[in-house]
């Protein structure tokens, strides 16, 4: 199905079954410990075989030797893989690094080896009798001393640097200018369940039971990196614990595990020990950011440029922390500019919102701080500087733009006018207690999207399609749209999902997921309902699903006679023209924030939250409000106290366990409320749905930054906020 | 994880016995901590006493009017154990402060003194340090150290003792009793139970090859207010940045302790001298001999003002 023109009033718009707050169908699998995850496949795999990672204990520099023979000797001990006796490998195209390496190394904990064994003990021990020999060689892991080395480059499909009008005379003529520099650290997805996969061959075919987001992506890359034919590769991820950006690319552990199974003739399983994930896989990279907004003294923004700095390893990209800017507020005069360094780190990679998490935590300050110069109120200034249309290109509009509304209706929700403007004017027993504000923005992505739907002789619908389900509730919104389109209950659904033998879907990543695999899904129903009013001799423009039955004129079928003993299926996808070329398709919020600083150690405890979001129709509000205070509580957690910490010598990230790479814990998230306004958007899909998981993130730590300003006078512009950057500020007591 | 032999003793002075035959043995007895490490191969024991079946689980009173508390007792139940409530609150409130709830539930008295630095180059086998592998170096040192010691560490090592259960039985003034190989007993005060690194960090306390803890025994309670400030970045399942234990008397006296600044719970009875005269100078002379890094110098602050916050709590 083509997707060229906007959408009108289809059988969605019914409502009976999608936008209803329904529960996650595939909760009680996950409640009882049912729901197989990709190190738990066991049956239909005998007698399986166990991997252990072995990872470079260097960041950069060559192996001259790998001593496997006490590993080899050791018990139950199978077969030791390195990059000596893998063959011939092929590098996929979405990695940066490659996953089997040596004898070259190019970041600490890459792959190295992997020891097969016939149980896990016994492989993890042998590891550790492996002996290798490195040379070392110089490494730059600073991006703040590789920064004036940085070159200019691309990224997301948008230039390097983007002009329009005259920036710098604008801003150096502006009454009122801010010029500051903003630091975000390197963070990690840190998602519960760690990389991990099972793969078996059958001849030359390879099976992967595996936890990845991208299906189709998975088995072009594995297909590649082996250099086997795609049709030889089959990938299985029905449930995933989480990703976050950290899974849309196959890893280590599928590829060890496939040569494992290669090498050994068995099944074999490979996790990725946690100490281990935060260095060999990727992470977000840190950047340095410059922004500099001049303006009128009745607020209206005439200059606005945003710079980044981010670093990565030879071939890798930028985080891409300007793209919010060039679309965000008005302004006739713009720039930004993306400048990328080359680093010998772990691999930088895509990280929930890749790009505007990282830049909306400085452009917020930067408003704030603005609003501040002006003597402003921050929601005002913000509303002051809205635009309907993408401000590089007036002739283009928002297909739906909101954030004045989410500010004003959270403002009002959130007690804003107790707002004390003065810093450090708020005092609850020993709390320093303030207020922020920050405009959430993302993109909304068009991608194509494909699935399968079959009608049995029971009335059951069956909906395939290689969409995943990341924590995120993908089997249920996709049951809830077969529901509604084919007129049958929720429990007459079956989904299956993350199979490669299922049509290829958009899968889970850039918030896309949601809008894009249920549209796939309509497509498929359409095409399903036409076949079956075609078999009835029904005009299929006519015919009502409603109740189980097709209904046309007097005449009404049970579906389950309709489908007959053969059943009857249909497979189609959603396809986009260049709708989202003519209107500027993004999600917009706010997120409020009151936090307490300890007056006398800094501590900085968030008080209550609150978000506002209008990202079109919300197809389930119970799944849609989990993502968005997920994303709240990782915003929380990269305001405060995520960071992995680079040693500067050595070239890695020394605090690669969960006890040091700290994220919120439950004491930390006191009160969350959210509220979604109502919003269809005919320019998305025929569900007049967008992407909400990565809206919730994007402001949220500018949020809690203004907050701990408000509170204590004191502004960081170096994320995480920590209680050492506070206390130096804050005045004596006792 | 390398493999080992495991047996179960049947009395306290069999497995100190059993200890003294196999030096490359290890009492396990809650294992959160010894197994993470065994995993790693951080800690390589070739053999492991089982000591849960020793029935030293129990908190009875002594003759002086204090609690012994069995090793085996475990955090949740010390914490919970209304003695210990009333009279040894700060006790109470720095287990309650520390790990998890399922951690607690598991984590023995003994356990909790014997437990092991946090330090991230300890935790990475591939990183030189003196305490795991004596003589390697120390990456901590020029590293990223924010976590680590400001007072009282070495050239070779500027680890943190993690407990904050240890830091209020310092306050305490407990005494750690063992049991010889030969049965015989002998009690160490806590103030003598643990070792500065100097040159020998894998060295953490007087403990003698074959000494199995047996019991800690609190005096008699010396009332106060009785408080425990943890500092840190998160509101729960966090290591220290900085915490202090507080006994603070009607007159001002009193004593302090803390963690999070030392290699061990850091307690200076001169300096709880100045208790009356304020935080200011109670951490002037507790922390005289500071030497913190760049990334932790920020604890010399924090430590004053924590105090200061503590003394007006008790005031209040």
């Amino acid at each position: 199905m083509r997707f060229e023109t906007p959408a009108t009033i289809n059988p969605i718009d019914q409502l009976k079954v999608v936008g209803k707050p329904a529960d996650r169908i595939d909760g009680p699998l996950k409640t009882t410990g049912t729901a197989r995850y990709a190190y738990e496949h066991h049956e239909g795999i005998s007698n399986p075989a166990y991997g252990y990672v072995i990872g470079s204990a260097i960041a950069k520099g060559r192996i001259t030797g790998i001593d496997l023979a006490a590993a080899k000797s050791a018990p139950g001990v199978r077969a030791i893989v390195t990059a000596d006796n893998a063959g011939k490998l092929g590098k996929g195209d979405r990695n940066t690094a490659k996953l089997l390496g040596g004898p070259d190394i190019e970041h600490y904990h890459q792959a190295i080896a992997l020891v097969v064994a016939d149980t896990f003990e016994q492989a993890r021990a042998a590891a550790e009798l492996v002996r290798v020999d490195y040379v070392r060689t110089d490494g730059a892991f600073d991006l703040a001393a590789a920064k004036d080395i940085a070159k200019p480059q691309a990224v997301f499909g948008g230039p390097a640097d983007t002009a329009v009008g005259d920036f710098a005379d604008a801003f150096a003529a502006a009454p009122v200018q801010l010029d500051a520099s903003y630091t975000t650290p390197d963070q990690a997805h840190a998602m519960m369940e760690p990389h991990a996969s099972i793969a078996a061959w059958n001849g030359d075919k390879l099976t992967l039971w595996t936890s990845n987001q991208m299906i189709a992506w998975g088995v072009g890359e594995v297909a590649k990196t082996l250099d086997i034919p795609k049709e030889n590769v089959r990938l299985i991820s029905p449930f995933i614990g989480g990703g976050f950006g950290s899974k849309l690319f196959v890893r280590s552990d599928a590829l060890l595990a496939a040569l494992g199974a290669r090498a050994t003739g068995r099944p074999v399983k490979v996790a990725l020990p946690r100490p281990f994930v935060f260095n060999n896989t990727t992470h977000r990279p840190a950047t340095i950011q410059r922004i500099r907004i001049g303006a009128a003294r009745d607020g209206k923004i005439s200059a606005i440029g945003h710079e980044e700095w981010s670093g990565n390893l030879p071939g890798g990209r930028p985080e891409g922390a300007v793209a919010q800017t060039r679309l965000l507020y008005a302004g006739a005069n713009r720039m930004t500019a993306t400048r990328l360094a080359e680093l010998n780190l772990p691999e930088g990679n895509a990280m929930r919102a890749p790009g505007e998490a990282s830049g909306m935590m400085a452009l917020e300050i930067a408003v704030d701080e603005m609003a501040e110069r002006l003597g402003m109120d921050p929601i005002e200034f913000r509303i002051i500087n809205d635009t309907q249309v993408d401000p590089e290109k007036p002739e283009r509009p928002f297909s739906q733009r909101r954030l004045t509304e989410c500010l004003r209706t959270g403002a009002e929700r959130f007690g804003w006018n107790k707002r004390n403007p003065q810093p450090g004017g708020v005092r609850d027993g020993r709390w320093l207690v303030g207020m922020g504000v920050a405009a959430a923005f993302r993109n909304n992505l068009l991608t194509k999207s494909a699935a399968r739907v079959r009608l049995d002789n029971n009335g059951v619908v069956t909906v395939e399609t290689d969409m995943t389900d990341i924590g995120t509730g993908s089997y249920t919104i996709i049951a809830q749209t077969a529901a509604e389109m084919m007129g049958v209950p929720m429990e007459k659904v079956v989904v299956r999902l993350g199979d490669s033998t299922f049509p290829v879907s958009s899968g889970s990543g850039g918030q896309w997921g949601g809008n894009n695999s249920t549209a796939g899904v309509y497509a498929a129903c359409v095409k399903l309902r036409e076949s079956i009013a075609q078999k009835l001799g029904f005009n299929s423009a006519e015919a009502e699903f409603a109740d189980g039955e097709v209904r046309s004129g007097n005449r009404r079928v049970p579906l389950a006679q309709a489908a007959g003993d053969g059943g009857l299926s249909a497979e189609d996808g959603i396809e986009y023209g260049d709708i989202d070329k003519k209107y500027q398709q993004s999600t917009f919020g706010a997120h409020f924030v009151e936090v307490g600083v300890d007056a006398a150690t800094a501590e900085i405890r968030v008080r209550r939250m609150l978000a506002v979001c209008a990202a079109g129709r919300i197809l389930n509000p119970k799944t849609a409000r989990s993502q968005v205070i997920g994303a709240m509580t990782m915003g929380v957690g990269a305001a405060l106290m995520e960071e992995l910490v680079v040693d500067e010598r050595a070239g890695f990230f020394v605090n690669h366990d969960l006890a040091g790479y700290e994220v919120p814990v439950h004491a930390d998230i006191p009160h969350q409320d959210m509220i979604f306004l109502d919003e269809t958007d005919p320019m998305s899909s025929p569900m007049k749905a967008k992407g909400v998981a990565e809206l919730g993130i994007c402001g949220v730590a500018a949020a809690v930054a203004n907050a701990v300003y408000n509170a204590t006078g004191v502004r960081v512009r170096d994320y995480p906020i920590t209680l050492d950057k506070l206390l130096e500020r804050l005045p004596n007591v006792g | 994880m390398r493999s080992f032999t495991y047996e179960r003793a049947r009395t306290p002075a069999e497995a100190a016995a059993s200890a003294m035959r196999k030096p490359d043995a290890k009492f396990i007895a809650g294992g959160t901590n010894l197994l993470d490490l065994m995993k790693l191969e951080i800690e390589t024991p070739a053999h492991l006493i089982d000591v849960n079946g020793l029935a030293l689980d129990k908190i009875e009173p002594t003759q002086e009017g204090g609690l012994r508390i069995g090793a085996l007792v475990r955090n949740t139940d010390l914490a919970a154990d209304t003695r210990v409530r009333r009279d040894y609150g700060v006790l109470s409130r720095a287990l309650l402060a520390g790990a998890s709830g399922q951690l607690r539930n598991m984590a023995t008295t003994a356990g909790n003194l014997l437990q092991r630095t946090r330090c991230p180059y300890f935790y990475d086998t591939n990183q030189s340090c003196n305490k795991r592998k004596p003589g390697s170096g120390c990456a901590a040192i020029g590293g990223f150290s924010r976590q680590h010691a400001v007072v009282g560490a070495s050239e070779a090592c500027i680890a943190t003792h993690p407990s904050d259960m240890a830091v209020a039985m310092r306050a305490l003034d407990a005494t750690v009793e063992t049991v010889r190989p030969d049965g015989a007993t002998r009690t160490i005060p806590i103030a003598e139970f643990y070792r500065l690194p100097g040159d020998t960090p894998h060295i953490e306390t007087t403990l003698m090859p074959g000494d199995l803890i047996t019991a800690v025994t609190l005096p008699k309670p010396v009332g106060g207010k009785q408080i425990y400030r943890k500092v840190r970045d998160r509101a729960s399942y966090a290591f220290a940045l900085v915490s202090v234990a507080a006994i603070v008397q009607r007159d001002g006296t009193g004593r302090v302790a803390l963690g999070g600044v030392a290699h061990k719970p850091w307690r200076v009875e001169a300096a709880e001298a100045q208790m009356p005269n304020g935080a200011k100078a109670v951490a002037a002379r507790l922390l005289a001999d500071a030497r913190p890094t760049r990334e932790n110098a920020f604890k010399l602050a924090l430590a004053e003002r924590t105090l200061g916050a503590v003394l007006a709590e008790a005031k209040g």
